[in-house]
């Protein structure tokens, strides 16, 4: 799905990322964890290519991202679900029509019944006419969930997805995830919150990545 | 090129609401372009009656020439006569005749008075020619009017016909440019107001970018609406300056120029074309400023 070669980022004072070799397996979960300003987001930017490696190579659907063109670019998003803590919509637009964007985006005409199943799949049902601005934190992360997933996307990335969120809604945001990794999504979660970690490894094989020292490793038991 | 005009032009009510409908570029973009299409009427209008102006001069005076004969009174007549018959015979000359006492009076009635005695002045007698199609050798005839009729002098008027008619020209070239400045200056005054909107719209760009929005259909959600707005400014500013060209005096004799700048006939149909043309640059300035805006932003 999305491998790290390798990989450097370097921000123009010093190196953030190094030496980063990582692939993200079909239907994997993981979280990325990390002090705030280990590099969590910049990793997803390379994964998502908003953000290009100053060394390295990173593949995404086996392609390397350095051969894509812009429009290559945003086609693989298409593929790739993004859910961010400061999640952004546009607000003169409704809710429903919010999350079907990357629908109107790509062409693509859904199906209003599908929009309607996945709206209550994340407990949106009664907002659909809701302006963004109109939104609580927790709803706006589930109508982001929603949008990410709304392509039928092979891999979510979520940065910081409960950071705003208290812990009830933490969990049913954890939920939804674990169900759409069930569906055989490929997820990739960044975040600070252990306990969110520790529960949701009681309900999915997931697998924690800590960001230390500018490197990726894989957390052991010291989690 | 062809698809990424296609796209610009094709309507998508999906795709155009994802762009936010007011700002203050909305209004600044129909206001210039009607503004500009205001200014360009009259632009158009003064280059039209310019041209009308400068065929007219033309028409006037390149077919016709006079030949002023100045002779003692008894042999008026006869220098008269034999300049008649110089130019009867002359290849080129469609017509000649010698103005009358009364025709010559009434050329000088609106500096002398209508109380003038030509009989007691020494008036020299004017003889109005009119050159056929083909033409005449000007320096052939002067050259027998000075054997046969001493007095004549001919005056074919291009020593003044020329200034005026270059005047003319220049003023049909003055009224164009001046179309083309405005084209540009609102060509220019789009893409500020394109720029500002794609600026302010950063978050907006941001949000499609991460749902997988490729730069053509981006670019063309702001360039469709960019146009429309100044193709309904434009089409406002031509009805406007359409309306203050009907309500500007009518043409007559006494009013020379001014009171003729306007359309004839067909000439009305002419601003409707600026609508249009106007929209074509909002569409043409919007798209390049709106690539080259996705491509600075992240």
């Amino acid at each position: 799905m999305i491998a790290f070669d390798n990989v450097a980022y370097n921000y123009g004072g010093g190196e953030l990322l190094s030496e980063v070799t990582l692939r993200l397996a079909p239907g994997s979960f993981h979280f990325l964890t990390g002090p705030s300003g280990a590099g969590k987001t910049t990793f997803l930017k390379l994964a998502y290519a908003e953000l290009q490696a100053t060394a390295g190579r990173v593949t995404i659907f086996d392609r390397d991202v350095r051969s894509l063109t812009r429009d290559d670019v945003a086609r693989t998003r298409r593929r790739i679900g993004v859910v961010h803590q400061d999640v952004q919509f546009l607000d003169h637009l409704p809710m429903a029509a919010n999350v079907s964007l990357p629908l109107t985006v790509s062409g693509r005409a859904g199906d209003p019944r599908d929009l309607t199943d996945l709206l209550a799949w994340v407990g949106l049902g009664q907002l659909a006419d809701a302006l963004p601005p109109q939104l609580s934190g927790g709803e706006r992360q589930r109508a982001a969930l929603a949008r990410a997933v709304i392509m039928g996307p092979d891999v979510i990335l979520a940065d910081e997805p409960t950071g705003n969120l208290d812990w009830e809604m933490s969990l049913r945001l954890l939920t939804l995830l674990v169900e759409l990794n069930k569906m055989g999504k490929t997820i990739l979660v960044a975040t600070h919150d252990m306990n969110l970690i520790r529960t949701a490894k009681n309900q999915v094989a997931a697998r924690v990545l800590r960001i230390r020292n500018r490197r990726i490793q894989l957390a052991g038991a010291d989690l | 090129m062809i698809d990424r005009l296609r796209l610009f032009l094709t309507p998508d009510r999906q795709a155009d609401r994802v762009v936010p409908p007011t700002g203050h570029t909305a209004w600044l973009t129909g206001f210039t372009a009607g503004a500009m299409t205001f200014l360009a009427v009259f632009a158009l209008a003064l280059s039209m009656a310019a041209d009308r102006l400068s065929d007219r001069w033309s028409d006037a005076l390149s077919r016709t020439a006079t030949i002023r004969i100045s002779a003692p009174p008894d042999q008026m007549a006869a220098q008269t006569a034999a300049v008649l018959e110089v130019l009867r015979t002359t290849p080129g000359i469609a017509e000649a005749r010698a103005l009358t006492d009364d025709e010559q009076r009434a050329l000088l009635t609106p500096w002398f008075g209508p109380d003038l005695p030509v009989d007691a002045l020494p008036l020299p007698r004017l003889v109005e020619v009119t050159e056929a199609p083909e033409g005449y050798d000007g320096e052939g005839l002067r050259q027998r009017l000075l054997a046969e009729a001493p007095g004549a002098v001919l005056d074919d008027h291009t020593r003044w016909r020329r200034p005026l008619a270059t005047a003319a020209a220049r003023l049909n070239l003055l009224g164009g440019l001046s179309i083309v400045l405005i084209g540009a200056a609102m060509a220019a005054m789009i893409t500020l107001a394109a720029n500002a909107a794609l600026a302010a719209n950063a978050q907006v760009i941001r949000v499609l970018r991460v749902v997988g929005a490729q730069d053509d259909y981006i670019a063309a959600a702001f360039v469709r609406r960019f146009t429309l707005r100044a193709l309904a400014g434009s089409a406002v500013g031509a009805a406007a300056g359409m309306i203050g060209i009907a309500l500007l005096p009518p043409v007559d004799e006494a009013g020379g120029f001014l009171t003729g700048l306007g359309f004839q006939g067909a000439g009305w149909l002419l601003p409707l074309l600026l609508p249009p043309v106007a929209a074509l640059v909002a569409l043409l300035a919007t798209g390049a400023a709106a690539f080259r805006k996705l491509r600075e932003l992240p």
